[in-house]
């Protein structure tokens, strides 16, 4: 394929500049141009930081080779005085698909596909790393012109599909040359993304965290494979072998894959370059720590119309944010010295480039930065430097001559040279005519003004008040202007010639009037005047004020980062969770995070007093079963997701977060959705809002996964085609993998072992190091799976739902079993038919550890009124009421020697309540992870009356930016799914 | 504590008595019934401390402070000192007994196909013997207005009482009123068209409104003909236009409910309800001007949008309420026919955000009563009205004090066992008798 393509790009470039030296010729007698061209005069800009004033450089055969403010012009030199003009390197862009086809589209089919397509590749169709740029590019001469236009003279290209993606190649935008001579570097580069082939219907990984697992797993199986211990032929892991010491570049689209790719970079000793999405300020201190070069997209957003009121509503405050924030991101870049290279990936490099580059400097991002970021900084990325984005002896000769400051707008762009051959973007040569005139002909003085390129003028003529109908060319600095009569009852013209060698104020020449009679005209230039420059103003999208960034940056983020509080809350009701029950008039001291006293009467010693008289202090509400703060629920491309972690795909900037907090919810468990019989591994959160994705991690709680039974795994509310249909069938899915989980660990010694992350954890729930909680509803799948896992000597220990408890808690109790219901939940399903609110009070009778979790967004932020129930169905008192939403989880979680109630040496995990923490009227104040306080009702009160300030500015800066006619977008609200783990769709 | 609930778990065993699947509707009152003692929430902003109530043949005679009469206490005499006496809760904009399993397509009858469905009536498809049904009494839910879903004008829905044989003896007010989606300013796409499931604006929304005007106007031109053509759904207008059958509209946008209010007076309705109302605090002086009340929808609900106070749905009923507005609690939504028992605890969390609890419980009372127009009867623990209430162990509209004892409807007592209760009897008795080997 490569070969063929060689061939033709031979046959359609016969006449190139550059013909290669051992290639037979049949055309004429064999003749390289061997001269060099010496360029002086020019001020040149060696690289992003040294500038040579009015110096020299020669070039020859593609390659510069000499520079210098003085050297030696041999003699078959052509000299080109480049005296008032600039030069600076040509640009580079490292993330595109120039002249690669748009990947097909695997045709629809019936249902899900499981398997993979390909043969003798690896087991799922979206790892590609045998992709090759190479074998589908063929030079695009449309989308070069626009790169040459925007200063682009080498681009990196790759086929854009899959997950791994496969080689990219560095190629040259040479024009009017051979491919041979193009390509720097056929295998430049490999490619991932988060994104499957669309060329293969395969449904794993539907998942962000799929996708994660997947690629570690490919790593491993690749590592594996190369020591000669698979059977089979495998080209991709042969690929991703081959390709393992490229550069690799990875594709992101949000800021929090951003992270997610450099995560599973870190665990392979692989640092990614990554694809950044533009919102890097966001979360620059996490973009700098990842060490990374980033790819940054020139993309800004478009101002919203916010014209209606009730549109303007919906839009969310972090859109309007990222609108007035984004055009700064560059200089927050540069400023915490993250390097960064360019891309005009999804935008026009012709139309938008030059445009929103300007747009970053404006912002802020200096010169140097902006430049190094077009030159160097890719050249190094791509292992070319010297050889790329310098103006240097030895290095190809890609440069621009501009007439000047390029960041300037008004700056021309002449020339675009790639590898020595030359493409004009705008002739040096041409006289710049723009401008307004008094044009005096025949005793009329029209007025004239001409606009645009100053290659391709356009014109625009009165006289007086009457609009002249006009026509100009100007080739070769010699002016033809055609107007229509001034008597407009005739179609006759007036022919106007003139020679306009260099930039005037006057000009003059031939003019042949409609009855064919010559005379002189002559053009006479004006100032410009006051609606000239208004005219200029418009359509620019003035510089505005940018908001705070906050943390996370949406509504309710904080400024700065509330900080760890040495506290006393002085006379509370204290709900201890623990044997001593309820204290009255009790203090509790806070100190470094920790709880380090509880009695009466205790002195501050420095730490804040909070008065809590008349209120109810708790420890902070654990919520056993959550789906807030989770970019994806489900891995349901298999029955088995094991080797997939919630972990992974923790969204921070869910507004969830805050709303639990306000519900008094201080850690959760994100658990994977009940698409397959063994889940995903959960997530032990603490609700730090404000902090990353890492930082709300619960490190010291001990690792779980999340099983599910019944009617969601068996497909049964929708058309499924995947084992297993029935409840016989999720039997057999656990027994398989146990039996499987025990083959693999007794293999490990074994030489040709093959670590398998699914089986791994595996491996952990049978040796009891991973947890279980099991989405369960029905007594039979309750009582199996407890067999099961007693048959391979393990227990589980969490059932959750569990709606069905009720009637086998007695056997629950024997597995040693604990169980995380809801309050009231029935139904909805089938399987819920015989849920009773009655439920959580008989399994705690019977002896069980009994929690009630929300598995919903909106109950969550109430938990203690779902306790509550409790009390009114099966009565329940009311401290084993308030431990099922604090200590019983923690239990659970097996946190509860660190959270979950109120005791010295124990986290600072708290929330004071307004009143009796299980009434209907009780809400909370303050609510308190690790001793920082996180909601403060009246912090929450003054951020409300922020937030309507703010958007109302960035609503005035939006209608000030559309006055100023630039392009708005409509307003579109991006749908918040409120998320429980019968939903099966991939969501953020 | 705990001995107490034991008692009262008892005493519910022994009142509950009963094991079929569903529970028997009640006879009829037979003699008077006397309360006395309770703390009477009339449901009209009042309460009585000590109170006495007296009711016969299913209306309330009495309802005063026990201490301001000497009279002899008639019939059957309950000493409620301590507990609490409230109207029945009623649930309007309700689909119980229209559903009974949400997964189950077979149990499911709320949704008739089609846009302009006056003439689709919810009373005939209301399963009177829905377990979901008899599991709201024991919360105090005792009445409710069953609507049908979907369409632009979904049909017309009755307004039942939760203790009957079948719909026909269920009803309390038939063909109550009309139900309209009224269309979106803004809609999500149309993800089955492969559109972009986020909300934009609605292109077509000034024509789908038209449509709906121009049905009204059809409606209104063939009801003045001679109407020897029998069209169904223009038949079922008649009642709207001679204001017997009251409109409710389905909306929440500020600029739809503007809208609403111009339809209003198009086409001279004099009874037009808000069903949802979100944003209807930003138009609330608007709707007070036009006798406009509101539903609110449950405020066990997240805000809508990121930047909202995260209270805003606990307490927006308090705000229409303070701006002058009507306002009752409806309960539509994710898992609404279940959630239905837990009406007084959304009035409770508006309390916990602001209202006073009387007014709170005038949320799921009087208001709704009014609302709906069956407070000549309902809705309120007044002297001639049904004697349709319920006494509690304490408050009732928090989780740990609504717990009932008594239960009238129309005097009837009915009862307050359920499927649920039975199983919990069921299986405590296995784990009791475990126990005890």
């Amino acid at each position: 394929m490569k070969l063929k393509l060689l061939t033709l790009g031979l046959f359609l470039c016969f006449c190139t500049a550059q013909s290669q030296e051992y290639f037979p010729k049949n055309d004429g007698v064999k003749s390289r141009n061997t001269n060099y061209t010496v360029f002086k005069n020019a001020k040149i800009h060696l690289d992003a930081k040294n500038v040579l004033e009015k110096g020299m450089f020669a070039i020859r055969e593609g390659r510069i080779t000499a520079v210098a403010k003085s050297i030696n012009i041999p003699k078959n030199s052509i000299v080109i005085d480049l005296e008032g003009k600039e030069v600076y390197p040509s640009f580079i862009d490292l993330y595109t698909d120039f002249g690669i086809p748009k990947p097909k589209r695997a045709e629809n089919g019936n249902g899900p596909q499981y398997d993979a397509g390909r043969e003798g590749y690896y087991w799922n169709d979206h790892i590609r790393p045998d992709t090759e740029a190479i074998a589908e590019f063929s030079f695009d001469s449309k989308e070069a012109e626009k790169l040459h236009k925007a200063g682009f003279g080498v681009v990196n290209t790759h086929v854009p599909d899959g997950i791994v993606r496969g080689t990219g190649m560095l190629v040259a935008l040479t024009p009017e040359v051979s491919e041979g001579d193009r390509i720097l570097d056929e295998r430049s580069s490999q490619y991932l993304s988060f994104e499957k082939s669309v060329k293969s219907r395969q449904s794993y990984p539907t998942s962000t965290m799929g996708t994660m697992a997947l690629l570690r797993q490919a790593y491993l199986d690749a590592e594996w494979y190369a020591r000669g211990n698979a059977k089979n032929k495998d080209l991709a892991l042969e690929a991703l072998n081959k390709n393992k010491n490229l550069v690799q570049i990875f594709a992101t689209d949000n800021l929090l894959n951003e992270f997610r790719a450099d995560k599973v970079g870190d665990e392979f000793g692989i640092q990614y370059v990554i694809v950044g999405s533009g919102n890097e300020y966001q979360r620059i201190n996490e973009v700098k720590a990842s060490n990374a070069t980033y790819i940054v997209p020139l993309k800004f957003p478009d101002a919203f119309d916010v014209e209606d009121p009730y549109l303007a509503n919906l839009l969310s405050l972090e859109e309007m944010r990222e609108w007035n924030q984004a055009p700064a991101n560059l200089k927050v870049l540069s400023e915490n010295k993250v390097p960064f290279a360019l891309t005009t990936n999804s935008i026009d490099p012709e139309k938008d480039f030059r445009t929103n580059l300007l747009k970053a400097v404006e912002y802020g991002l200096t010169k140097e930065a902006a430049l190094a970021a077009l030159t160097t900084i890719p050249a190094k990325t791509i292992g070319k430097e010297g050889k790329l984005g310098v103006i240097q002896e030895g290095a190809w000769a890609n440069f621009l001559i501009t007439s000047g400051d390029y960041f300037e707008k008004e700056t021309t762009l002449y020339e675009n040279w790639i590898q020595g051959e030359k493409k004009v973007l705008n002739s040096m040569d041409v006289t710049n005519i723009t401008g307004n005139y008094d044009l005096k002909i025949d005793n009329n003085t029209y007025s004239l003004n001409i606009s645009g390129e100053p290659s391709s003028p356009k014109t625009d003529v009165k006289l007086g008040e009457t609009k002249i109908g006009s026509k100009i060319s100007f080739n070769d600095n010699w002016m033809n202007l055609l107007l229509s009569s001034p008597d407009t009852t005739k179609t006759e013209f007036i022919r106007l010639v003139a020679n306009i060698p260099s930039k005037t104020d006057t000009f003059s020449g031939k003019a042949i009037l409609p009855d064919g009679k010559e005379t002189r005209f002559q053009a006479v230039r004006k100032e410009s005047t006051d609606k000239d420059k208004k005219d200029k103003k418009k359509k620019e999208d003035k510089t505005r004020s940018i908001v705070a960034v906050t943390y996370p940056n949406v509504a309710y983020g904080f400024k700065n980062q509330p900080e760890q509080q040495n506290v006393l809350f002085k006379n509370a009701t204290v709900w201890t969770s623990e044997e001593t029950g309820v204290l009255e008039n009790t203090d509790v001291l806070v100190k470094n995070g920790e709880i380090v006293n509880v009695g009466q009467g205790l002195s501050a010693g420095g730490a804040r007093v909070i008065d809590a008289t008349g209120k109810h202090l708790t420890a902070g509400i654990i919520d056993e079963h959550s789906h807030i703060a989770a970019s994806a629920i489900n891995e349901s491309g298999h029955n088995s997701s094991a080797e997939v972690t919630m972990e992974d795909v923790v969204d921070p900037t869910d507004i969830n977060i805050y709303r639990n907090l306000a519900g008094g919810v201080t850690t959760i468990q994100l658990l994977h959705g009940s698409a397959n019989p063994i889940g995903g591994r959960s997530a032990i959160l603490k609700l730090k809002w404000g902090e990353s994705a890492d930082d709300m991690i619960f490190e010291q709680a001990p690792p779980f996964i999340k099983f599910a039974l019944g009617e969601n795994v068996k497909q049964s509310n929708w058309s499924g085609s995947r084992f297993p249909q029935t409840r016989m069938g999720v039997e057999q899915v656990f027994t398989d993998y146990f039996s499987r989980g025990r083959a693999y660990e007794n293999s490990r010694n074994e030489e040709n072992f093959r670590k398998d992350l699914e089986m791994e954890t595996i491996v952990e729930i049978l040796n009891g190091e991973r947890f279980v909680t099991s989405h369960s509803y029905i007594q039979s799948e309750i009582n199996m799976l407890m067999k099961v896992a007693e048959k391979f000597g393990f227990n589980i220990n969490t059932f959750t739902h569990i709606l069905e408890g009720y009637k086998v808690a007695d056997k629950m109790k024997e597995h040693g079993v604990g169980a995380s219901t809801f309050s009231d939940w029935w139904a909805y399903k089938y399987e819920v038919n015989d849920a009773i609110p009655y439920n959580a009070a008989i399994m705690n009778e019977v002896g069980l550890t009994v929690a009630i979790n929300s598995d919903d967004g909106e109950m969550s932020r109430r938990l203690n009124q779902e306790a509550a129930k409790s009390v009114k169905y099966g009565g329940m008192s009311e401290e084993e009421a308030w431990k099922m939403v604090t200590i019983n989880p923690a239990k659970l979680l097996h946190i509860d020697k660190l959270t979950g109630s109120i005791r010295e040496g124990k986290q600072a995990d708290l929330v004071l309540w307004n009143e009796h923490p299980l009434s209907i009227y009780a809400k909370p104040e303050k609510t308190m992870v690790d001793g920082v306080i996180y909601f403060d009702l009246e912090r929450d009160s003054q951020m409300r009356a922020d937030i309507r300030k703010e958007r109302n500015e960035l609503i005035g800066q939006m209608l000030k930016a559309k006055n100023n006619g630039v392009k708005t977008q409509p307003v579109i609200k991006k749908e918040e799914q409120r998320v429980h783990c019968d939903l099966l769709e991939e969501v953020k | 504590m705990k001995t107490i609930h034991t008692y009262i778990i008892v005493a519910l065993l022994i009142i509950s008595g009963n094991s079929f699947a569903q529970q028997t509707p009640a006879g009829k009152q037979e003699g008077p019934v006397t309360i006395v003692g309770a703390t009477a929430h009339l449901g009209n902003g009042e309460v009585i401390e000590n109170s006495l109530i007296i009711f016969e043949d299913g209306k309330l005679i009495e309802v005063i402070d026990a201490s301001l009469t000497k009279r002899q206490y008639p019939g059957k005499i309950i000493n409620a000192k301590g507990k609490h006496v409230y109207p029945g809760f009623i649930a309007p904009n309700s689909t119980l007994g229209l559903v009974e399993i949400d997964a189950v397509k077979a149990t499911v009858d709320q949704d008739e196909m089609g846009e302009m469905l006056p003439n689709i009536r919810s009373l005939i498809a209301y399963n009177a013997e829905s377990k979901i049904v008899e599991s709201m009494r024991p919360n105090g839910v005792l009445l409710g207005q069953i609507v049908p879903r979907g369409g632009r004008i979904s049909g017309t829905s009755s307004i039942v009482q939760f203790d009957a044989w079948n719909w026909e003896d269920a009803v309390i007010k038939e063909n109550d009123g009309l139900h309209i989606n009224w269309p979106d300013f803004y809609r999500r796409g149309r993800w089955w068209r492969g559109e972009d499931p986020d909300l934009k604006a609605n292109k077509e929304y000034q024509e789908n409104v038209q449509n709906l005007s121009d049905f009204f106007a059809a409606s209104k031109a063939y009801l003045d003909g001679n109407r020897d053509y029998k069209n169904l759904p223009y038949l079922a207008m008649e009642q709207v236009f001679s204001g017997d059958k009251k409109v409710y509209v389905h909306v929440d946008g500020e600029k739809e409910i503007l809208d609403v209010i111009q339809f209003k007076k198009e086409h001279a309705l004099s009874d037009v309800v808000i069903v949802g109302g979100y944003y209807a605090l930003d138009v609330a002086d608007a709707l007070k001007k036009n006798d406009i009340p509101v539903l609110v929808n449950r405020p066990h609900s997240t805000p809508e949008q990121a930047y909202e106070d995260y209270d805003y749905p606990y307490k927006l009923a308090n705000l229409l309420h303070e701006a002058g507005v009507l306002v009752a609690i409806e309960s539509s939504g994710q898992m609404e026919r279940m959630n239905t028992r837990n009406i007084p605890f959304y009035a409770g969390t508006v309390a916990a955000f602001g209202m006073n609890k009387e007014d709170a419980l005038k949320l799921i009372t009087l208001n709704t009563a009014k609302i709906l127009g069956i407070d000549e009867n309902y809705g309120s623990l007044e002297e001639g009205k049904s004697a349709t209430l319920f006494i509690s162990e304490g408050d009732a509209l928090d989780m740990r004090g609504n717990i009932l004892s008594h239960a009238f409807i129309d005097g009837r007592e009915i009862s307050l066992a359920t499927h649920q209760t039975e199983l919990w009897k069921r299986y405590s008795k296995k784990y009791e008798e475990q126990e005890g080997e």
